[in-house]
């Protein structure tokens, strides 16, 4: 039952979101075999967030959690006071030797609190040493200076700055920045995304191996070096990505993967086109899709030769109008002289290396409201769900011609 | 007793950050420091290792830094002009295997505190592949059939700006610290260390109109620890008076270093500045 109540500050930090791993957790159980919690809730504190939290986002999560579960655990003022007046007269801390200290056992607080206060209303007088009454040195639960491996600390050092209110202050707060978090699976994702070419304009600053020791070799042995240029990626890619209103509830998931592809530094081009619902004769260059920064369509493709990779991220789900018929571009101003479907097919053409991410799980493609959309779409390109596995899917079809 | 780390007379250290510290020595495991520039992350590991008397190494990391030059790097190509036209015995494979950091960490005879500085600068793969190295402890040299394990588990103490995420993997070995920035208390100390004669109004006016700054919603960079302290610099060899610094801010151009933020910091002087704007400095104030 105890060993249940303490694992159960693990649950509260996964349900508060934070990613603690079963490693982590049994890192923070060897430190606290080693005692590296000191007594206090506070160096608890300190310990458990250094080995469970890995980055200042989730602080603030680690805080709320913490709070939550400890909530109250903590000596109240009053008590406190009242015990400060018989710890004044403190016995040297306890020297303990490590070999003593016991294993932490399971403890629960909210019993140890209990016990607090039975003893204090028994207890009517100081007491220092031994090792059941509340006072200094000693190895009671109760007091400070002393060892208990479940002690509550009362009084001594660092009473003024609790742990639970310290987790209470939420100073962290400001560093939680969900949107940037996990954009490095989709980074290594794209990564994959290389054709490696030497046809590149760079110094000739590697050592040929190969090349070298037949040089040598024909030299009679006479070293002569050969340098050759470093590899490069020459994949170029295209990134259109839908910012309709039917992909707000994936901007999250699409901002990952712009951050990813911006971030990942290793395209010989890369560029960002928006559209709204289906790609037509004007296509954005902000998530706001206004005129006033739009190129045309045509333009792309003039610009961008067909060795561009084309990567077009949209859920596909709209009124078939919107795809098949003229003038049926969601947008009363965008009117439309060519359906979508042509402006999709057109693209495709132009682009043999193309795919389509879907922010929409696989799984409802065949159901869901833009169903009949979905599967005309997926009939012009290659479509994979928005995920790291379908990424990575779709990146082995842009790495081939079709 | 184990050796523990606390504050040197040049550093001074938070509770929260020295309890680290000392936990990351205690369970051997590497210390991963992240914070915004002029934290003092870098310094911390001079400081744990001028506390605890051991040597320090440093492994500066850079775009293209390979895991690999860490551990060692065989020169090939000293050894084919040696078989050419040097007097060594080529046949020593020894000589031209030259350790890096990592394996210098290893090899040493005492116990070293190892800073690699700046992880995140290099690629992306870059820390898992120091993963079983810091691990175990040991590597392998194939060139020489040779195994080199650490005699003494060195300190490895790692900053990071956050420019690329860690990998998962790496992360979960490590003990983590983010540095908060100083509050302006502890701001206070530090610019007294450099400025030991400061004026007290001088100083304490400088302190609210950086804070002040700092919580401006926006900033592109907000200034950090180095300019504050180049900017009390310029306002004492300037002369200013301290009455005119939350007024007017002087040499602006010192604390912001970037166009937008100049002109946005510009505008909010002329609109109230400094005085009026007492939420703003109290989120700054947070740090």
């Amino acid at each position: 039952m105890k060993q249940i109540m303490f694992t159960g500050f693990f649950y509260a930090l996964r349900e508060e979101g934070v990613p603690v791993s079963l490693t982590e957790w049994m890192t923070l159980m060897e430190a606290l075999n080693q005692g590296l919690a000191g007594a206090s809730l506070r160096g608890f504190y300190h310990l458990a967030r250094a080995v469970l939290v890995k980055s200042e986002a989730y602080y603030d999560r680690f805080d709320l959690a913490f709070c939550r579960y400890f909530e109250g655990v903590e000596t109240s003022p009053e008590l406190a006071e009242k015990v400060a007046k018989w710890l004044e007269k403190a016995l040297p801390p306890l020297p303990v030797d490590p070999r003593q200290r016991r294993p932490f056992a399971p403890w629960d607080l909210e019993e140890m609190r209990r016990a607090l206060e039975e003893r204090l209303a028994r207890q009517k007088e100081e007491h220092h040493g031994g090792s059941y009454w509340i006072g200094t040195g000693g190895t009671s639960p109760f007091g400070h200076s002393g060892y208990h491996p479940a002690g509550l600390r009362i009084g001594g050092e660092s009473v003024n700055r609790s742990a639970v209110k310290v987790a209470a202050e939420r100073r962290y707060r400001d560093f939680r920045t969900d949107e940037t978090l996990s954009t490095r699976q989709f980074e290594i994702a794209l990564r994959k995304l290389r054709a490696l070419s030497q046809n590149v304009d760079a110094p000739k600053d590697e050592l040929d191996v190969d090349a070298t020791i037949d040089a040598t070799c024909r030299n009679a042995g006479r070293l002569e070096l050969i340098w050759g240029r470093p590899r490069k990626n020459v994949i170029k890619l295209i990134l259109m990505i839908d910012s309709g209103g039917s992909m707000t509830p994936y901007s999250r998931l699409c901002g990952r993967l712009f951050n990813a592809a911006s971030k990942v530094n290793h395209f010989k081009d890369i560029k960002f086109y928006y559209f709204h619902n289906c790609v037509y004769q004007t296509i954005f260059l902000d998530p706001f899709c206004r005129a006033n920064a739009s190129v045309p369509t045509e333009e792309v493709l003039r610009n961008a030769g067909s060795d561009y990779r084309l990567i077009i991220v949209g859920d596909a789900s709209m009124a078939p109008s919107e795809l098949l018929m003229v003038g049926g571009a969601i947008d009363w101003t965008a009117y439309n002289e060519e359906p979508g479907l042509t402006w999709l097919q057109r693209l495709a053409a132009h682009f043999p290396c193309a795919a389509w991410l879907n922010p929409i799980p696989k799984a409802y493609w065949p159901t869901t409201e833009g169903r009949d959309t979905i599967s005309i779409i997926g009939q012009v390109f290659p479509m994979f769900e928005l995920t790291v596995e379908g990424l990575e899917q779709a990146v082995k079809v842009l790495k081939t011609k079709r | 007793m184990p050796k523990t780390f606390d504050n040197t007379a040049d550093y001074l250290v938070t509770e929260e950050l020295r309890n680290v510290v000392n936990i990351a020595i205690a369970l051997g495991r590497p210390l991963l420091i992240k914070g915004e520039p002029g934290t003092g992350k870098t310094m911390l590991a001079k400081a744990i290792a001028d506390s605890l008397g051991l040597r320090l190494l440093v492994w500066n990391i850079k775009s293209t830094t390979k895991a690999q030059e860490g551990l060692y790097v065989y020169d090939t190509v000293q050894r084919l002009y040696d078989s050419q036209f040097g007097d060594h015995d080529v046949s020593d494979i020894k000589q031209y295997i030259k350790l890096g950091k990592l394996g210098e960490a290893f090899v040493s005879d005492e116990q070293v505190v190892l800073l690699i500085d700046e992880i995140d600068k290099a690629d992306i793969e870059f820390p898992n592949d120091l993963l079983w190295e810091l691990d175990v402890m040991n590597f392998y040299i194939p060139e020489t059939k040779e195994t080199i394990q650490a005699r003494h588990r060195p300190i490895v103490v790692i900053t990071s700006n956050a420019e690329k995420e860690l990998p998962d993997a790496f992360l979960r070995r490590c003990i983590f610290h983010y540095i908060a920035f100083p509050d302006e208390e502890m701001m206070a100390r530090i610019v007294r260390v450099h400025f030991p004669d400061l004026e007290k109004n001088l100083l304490a006016e400088a302190l609210k109109a950086f804070y002040w700054l700092r919580g401006i919603g926006g900033l592109q960079k907000k200034p950090s620890t180095s300019e504050l302290l180049d900017w009390i610099q310029a306002l004492v060899v300037g002369g200013v008076p301290y009455q005119r610094i939350t007024a007017e801010i002087p040499f602006l151009g010192v604390l912001l270093k970037k166009n937008q933020d100049f002109e946005l910091v510009l505008r909010r002087l002329q609109t109230g500045g400094v005085q009026k704007a007492p939420t703003a400095f109290g989120a700054g104030r947070r740090g």
